[in-house]
């Protein structure tokens, strides 16, 4: 089977985040890239899916010269091909996104690759727009299931699943359709010294897309301020525990 | 302006998230908010107001969730009513249920929004980086879409009963090829992460799996649930249906007890909507103090142990 994996490069952010003048940046002189971990579960499972049914795994991107990075990233674990929608770095709102990648799946499809899945990760961990994968599904008309932990391919159908209310939800799906997925579906591997060499040779299929416009557009980014607590010291160690218990118990939290 | 409504509800009780966002409906664009739902008895009071409310009524709605055809149902009624924006909440099944109307209707849509302002083109803020960051933003539609981010808005419930019209979809039959077809319920006895009252989460500092055991039975006492943090779940310690923060859980609970977790910010937008937080660490500077009501600082291990044996004793 042939399954595609989107990406998407974003910075790697763990502490407070700075932007630069303007406000419409984030600071990221002291940052790497990478992608959300939802989307390197993404990668991983079409990594795995090709390792048991054959085909072939590739991943695709939209974004900046730089983002060539983060394809190889997922070549090292072992995506075979890699797409590069190229832009001029600004940013692409979420329909802009979708119909280029749509349109890129056609232009496989006319150049005789199809692909039997199009995995997302759920959303992208930067701008959180919850809404490609279904656009990119109405767009070729295949069906789409979202926050999916666990798949299962099996003749032409999938079985997925998503967390609800502490316990699962699953639906049945019939191929080629649009997965987008979480992390915690699979645990990642690590890229090992033969694919990251086989990644820095990997021939890159780069494409440029015309940007056809944003209808979400960005004003500035705000970090939003004020939610330092003035934390109250207990103590050190377990000499501390009464005083911890005395608060359970004045909250009422204790049946 | 006519700001149409998409809510979620469990046998006709409309879910919390859902009145946040008719809540902001009604800022926005005062009475002339409408909503729609898919199935259920809606008489008496809903906490919508006296609004009409349209209310999906097919047979094949009725096996279980499918996304497409919720959102066809909820196009339809933006499209007869004359929607300037359809709202949902930002849950999973909202913000899937939103791209879908967007998608039909060929129109943008702004997840997670935290404030809309009428404006032309419309103005939102939102939420990014899971909530580290907001996004001052523009959209440019007719219907625009918008999710509400959960536990941004303070519900403001509106009296009196819904006027209540039925109908409907004109559903076609890609829309129903994705449905739940089946449903496996949480294991009897165990408290869900995004509905406990307390939350007692571990991190990195408790130095295993094994430490965990302190957690549970902390988690045990209180009725609670145990969580943790990603590094957690990436060392394999724990099941990542326990991991909290921007791609796990959002929790709320009324406390968090959070041990050995050092705060990165993914973690704490997953916990920053729990009422009370209370720290556990070795490291005084950790970020998650910052976030915190209270903080001991020791190792996790031995404070939970203590305040186990603290509240078994009653006094």
């Amino acid at each position: 089977m042939n399954v595609l994996a989107c990406v998407k490069r974003v910075p790697a952010t763990a502490g407070r985040i700075r932007l630069v003048e303007g406000d419409r940046e984030i600071d990221t002189r002291y940052l790497g890239f990478t992608v959300s971990p939802h989307e390197e579960c993404a990668v991983e499972e079409a990594v795995r899916l090709v390792e048991a049914n054959g085909g072939s795994a590739t991943v695709l991107t939209l974004g900046p010269e730089e983002s060539v990075d983060q394809l190889r990233s997922a070549v090292a674990v072992g995506a075979q091909r890699a797409v590069h929608l190229a832009t001029d770095g600004r940013e692409w709102d979420p329909g802009a996104t979708a119909g280029a990648i749509a349109d890129a799946v056609r232009a496989d499809r006319d150049a005789g690759m199809s692909y039997d899945l199009l995995l997302f990760g759920n959303e992208a961990a930067d701008t959180g727009d919850y809404q490609v994968p279904v656009r990119v599904a109405h767009a070729l008309g295949l069906p789409c299931v979202t926050g999916i932990k666990q798949l299962s391919v099996d003749d032409g159908r999938a079985t997925a699943k998503r967390e609800a209310s502490g316990g699962w939800e699953v639906f049945d799906v019939p191929l080629p359709a649009v997965v987008a997925v979480r992390e915690g579906i699979n645990l990642p591997r690590f890229a090992s010294v033969p694919g990251r060499l086989r990644a820095r040779k990997a021939a890159i299929d780069r494409r440029e897309p015309a940007w056809p416009g944003n209808a979400l557009d960005m004003v500035r980014l705000v970090v939003p301020g004020g939610e330092d607590k003035r934390v109250e010291m207990l103590g050190q160690g377990p000499e501390a525990a009464p005083a911890a218990a005395s608060i359970i118990r004045n909250l009422g939290l204790v049946p | 302006m006519t700001v149409l409504v998409f809510v979620e509800h469990e046998d006709g009780a409309i879910a919390e998230a859902s009145l946040e966002a008719a809540t902001l409906a009604r800022r926005l664009a005062g009475d002339d908010v409408q909503a729609v739902a898919m199935g259920g008895d809606h008489a008496g009071e809903t906490g919508l107001g006296p609004i009409t409310l349209h209310v999906a009524d097919d047979e094949r709605l009725a096996g279980g969730y499918a996304p497409a055809a919720w959102g066809r149902a909820v196009a339809d009624v933006a499209g007869r009513v004359g929607a300037a924006v359809v709202m949902a909440p930002g849950t999973d099944r909202g913000n899937e249920v939103a791209a879908y109307v967007a998608a039909f209707l060929g129109q943008p849509m702004a997840a997670n929004c935290t404030d809309v302002r009428p404006a032309d083109p419309l103005e939102v803020t939102r939420v990014r980086w899971g909530g580290s960051l907001l996004e001052e933003a523009t959209l440019r539609g007719s219907p625009a879409v918008i999710t509400v981010s959960p536990h941004a808005v303070g519900v403001e419930r509106a009296p009196g009963a819904a006027s209540v019209a039925t109908f409907r979809p004109p559903l076609q039959d890609d829309d129903l090829r994705v449905r739940v077809t089946a449903k496996e319920q949480p294991p009897a006895g165990k408290v869900s992460l995004g509905e406990a009252r307390v939350v007692v989460g571990g991190g990195r500092g408790m130095g295993g799996a094994d430490g965990f055991q302190v957690l549970e039975e902390l988690a045990g006492l209180l009725g609670g649930a145990v969580g943790c943090s990603r590094a957690v779940t990436s060392a394999g310690w724990r099941p990542h249906t326990d991991q909290i923060g921007q791609t796990g859980a959002r929790i709320a609970p009324d406390l968090y007890i959070a041990c050995g977790i050092s705060g990165a910010i993914q973690h704490i937008v997953g916990c920053k909507a729990a009422k009370r937080i209370m720290t556990v660490n070795t490291d005084p500077e950790a970020p998650i103090l910052a976030q915190s009501d209270w903080a001991i600082v020791g190792d996790a291990r031995a404070v939970v142990a203590a305040l186990v044996a603290e509240l078994r004793s009653g006094a």
